[in-house]
């Protein structure tokens, strides 16, 4: 993963509450989504309207999704993740994430940015006023910037840390392979194994 | 201060403590499926790591797999690239799998229990929202990104900042007709889907000892779908007759050590919560979603909201487009709805306790001719056992199309079990977002009886109305 220190893009306002990991990437998308860069996969559902916001010509490039409430909720899918970074998106600023899909997002690199409701909608009517106003989501200073706009946003340390070094968490804990070692020792002894239980 | 159950079984799977907020966290078993893994195998390959602890990972086939017969190949690519990846990946990791076909096959949320995979006081970690349906048993289970199964396989250990805890406590008893299907609705309803966001809920409270195994998972298992990180039920006398049941589970003195170990794990009398929602058992009623969201949903008795009902402007917007997709008109009976398919089976409602509850409904009566019964087990021992007390029979002579082969089917439309656009269900499962049962499929969120009386009825309906 790149370091992500800070971004700077053009936003998509996203009208809507309560999107689900099913209208991010619908579930009959997911099997195909490991493999191929279905990009087109990205609210496949929504976008045989043609007014949806992902269609319209002045939101194309658009690098910041600004989102209602609830974005991410539901299945844990993290092809949600990849739908959202393969249609050129950075990050997503909303005023509550699914935890799942924000801690997803963040292992991968994609930023999403806690912000209250009221900035929320000032954010959509800036861009709705202005498609080319640019917003910036900085991960260093934790601050979304928009035109007037300046809103502190808070990131857990260690997804913040994650972000900025853009480094392997799976390299920096096989580092500390002597303390699992040293737990694993100290483990209830009668815990189950899965090599047990298949009788087949 | 005392401490609550999930700050005790967080505590004691602490590795290391990275930073004051992020600890290293010991994971007592993975469980995989074939849909959100290939990815993390397929990382883990790259980086040219191995598998840990390939025995503390066991993999099912649920998603994708046909419900139609054990021998049948899975139609679309996609789905088979995956299953076919599944094996191998297990394969060459040695990691056990059940595959289609095997006597212990089944949904990862049903056989992880069944299995006696879950035991109290363990962490376990699935690629799936919904494997907080473990809580129900003591243990801390919940559902995590295919990155982070990539670290499970490499490390068995998980980075994280512990949740805050929530206290939900049930007064009272449910009534008889009513269920934890409809208990967990109605506190979804009352607290919004984000009402837990950020924190373990633990149940406590009367009513729930008077609830099996099966009622606490199902209650444990849409605890997600409140925002929630995991739902968690301590043990009790009720969870050790269901773990003494599993098949290869410990005896003689080894059970008798674990069992004085996991009477231990409850929260403290004087343990702080975070937060604290009460609801009344005896005040619930059979409860139907009506929208596109689990907190969308009413009492059987009562009728189709209207946007005007809802104070907050964004759930006003929300409830307007919830009724455009469902085409549903405000001030509607939610009994004068006719559905033309009912699924029961899912993680949710499709273990044992559910079939039989189905099938008391179905006995002696006739599904409706315009309507579609889909019944689909949630694992091969479920339908073992519903074969083996007949309720198979029960389920043709009513004229359901009870499925041989079991798996997610139609909560997630993933193989050939979906509905077609406009379609509408009574189903059992728990998501009835847009789409969900298959592109402009239209989904009430039902218990097993309110799903078997509204098959019967080919409008929603309990079987009391029968
Ligand atoms: S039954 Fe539904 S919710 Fe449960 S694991 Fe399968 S797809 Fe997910």
């Amino acid at each position: 993963m790149d370091p992500f220190v800070t971004h700077t893009g053009t936003g998509m306002p996203l009208r809507r509450s309560n999107i689900d990991t099913d209208q991010i990437i619908p579930a009959r998308y997911v099997p195909y989504f490991s493999w191929h860069g279905h990009t087109n996969a990205l609210f496949a559902d929504w976008r045989d309207d043609p007014s949806f916001v992902l269609n319209l010509p002045q939101y194309q490039g658009a690098t910041v999704l600004v989102s209602g409430n609830d974005f991410g909720t539901g299945s844990s899918r993290e092809s949600a993740v990849w739908a959202l970074q393969r249609a050129g998106f950075a990050a997503v600023i909303a005023p509550r994430f699914g935890d799942i899909f924000s801690g997803n997002a963040l292992m991968r690199g994609l930023v999403t940015a806690t912000v209250p409701e009221d900035v929320v909608v000032r954010l959509w009517e800036q861009l709705e006023q202005d498609p080319s106003t640019p917003v910036t989501v900085d991960v260093q200073g934790q601050e979304v910037r928009c035109a007037g706009i300046t809103q502190p946003f808070a990131l857990d340390p260690g997804a913040r840390r994650h972000l900025l070094s853009g480094q392997d968490a799976v390299a920096e804990t096989l580092k500390h392979a002597d303390e699992i070692e040293a737990y694993e020792r100290l483990r209830r002894p009668l815990l189950p194994m899965t090599h047990f239980t298949r009788a087949e | 201060m005392g401490q609550t159950l999930a700050q005790k079984i967080w505590d004691t799977h602490v590795v290391r403590s990275v930073d004051e907020h992020t600890d290293l966290l010991y994971v007592d078993m993975q469980l995989l499926h074939e849909v959100n893994t290939p990815q993390a195998f397929s990382d883990l390959r790259a980086a040219g790591r191995t598998v840990r602890r390939p025995e503390l990972n066991l993999g099912t086939e649920d998603h994708n797999t046909p419900t139609v017969a054990l021998d049948k190949t899975i139609q679309d690519p996609a789905g088979r690239r995956q299953t076919t990846l599944m094996r191998s990946n297990c394969e060459q990791f040695g990691i056990p799998l059940h595959r289609l076909g095997d006597s212990s096959q089944g949904i990862v949320h049903v056989i992880g229990p069944e299995l006696g995979l879950s035991r109290p006081g363990m962490t376990v970690v699935c690629c799936d929202s919904h494997t907080t349906t473990m809580g129900a048993f003591g243990a801390l289970a919940f559902g995590i990104g295919t990155a982070q199964v990539e670290h499970v396989l490499a490390t068995q250990t998980l980075l994280g900042r512990r949740p805050g805890d929530m206290l939900v406590t049930v007064t009272g008893r449910l009534n008889p007709g009513v269920t934890a299907k409809d208990l967990v609705l109605a506190l979804i309803a009352q607290i919004g889907t984000g009402g837990g966001q950020g924190h373990i809920i633990e149940y406590q409270g009367e009513a729930l000892r008077h609830l099996s195994m099966e009622s606490r998972m199902t209650l444990c298992n849409m605890s997600v779908e409140a925002g929630s990180k995991a739902g968690l039920i301590a043990p009790d006398d009720v969870t050790f007759d269901y773990l003494a049941a599993c098949p290869g589970m410990l005896r003689g003195a080894e059970w008798d050590h674990e069992v004085a170990y996991w009477r231990t794990l409850r929260s403290d009398d004087d343990a702080v919560f975070d937060r604290h929602v009460t609801i009344d058992a005896s005040s619930v009623a059979p409860q139907v979603s009506w929208g596109t969201n689990p907190a969308q949903c009413v009492p059987l008795d009562g009728s189709v909201p209207g946007p005007a009902d809802f104070p907050d402007e964004a759930d006003r917007l929300a409830a307007e487009r919830a009724l455009a997709y469902m085409g549903l008109t405000p001030g509607t009976a939610m009994r004068d709805i006719s559905i033309d398919t009912a699924f029961i089976g899912s993680c949710t409602n499709g273990r044992i306790e559910d079939l039989r509850s189905a099938a008391d409904v179905l006995r002696g009566r006739q599904v409706h001719p315009g309507v579609h019964l889909l019944i689909v087990p949630g694992s091969a021992r479920v339908r073992a056992q519903a074969e083996a007390e007949g309720l198979d029979e029960v389920f043709h002579r009513a004229g359901a199309d009870f499925r041989p082969a079991a798996g997610c089917s139609m909560c997630a439309a993933l193989n050939e079990d979906r509905l077609r656009p406009g379609q509408r269900a009574a189903s059992t499962s728990n998501r009835n977002f847009e789409g969900r049962q298959g592109k402009g499929s239209r989904t009430h969120l039902v218990s097993p009886a309110v799903a078997a009386a509204t098959a019967v009825a080919g409008h929603l309906a309990q079987p009391a109305d029968l």
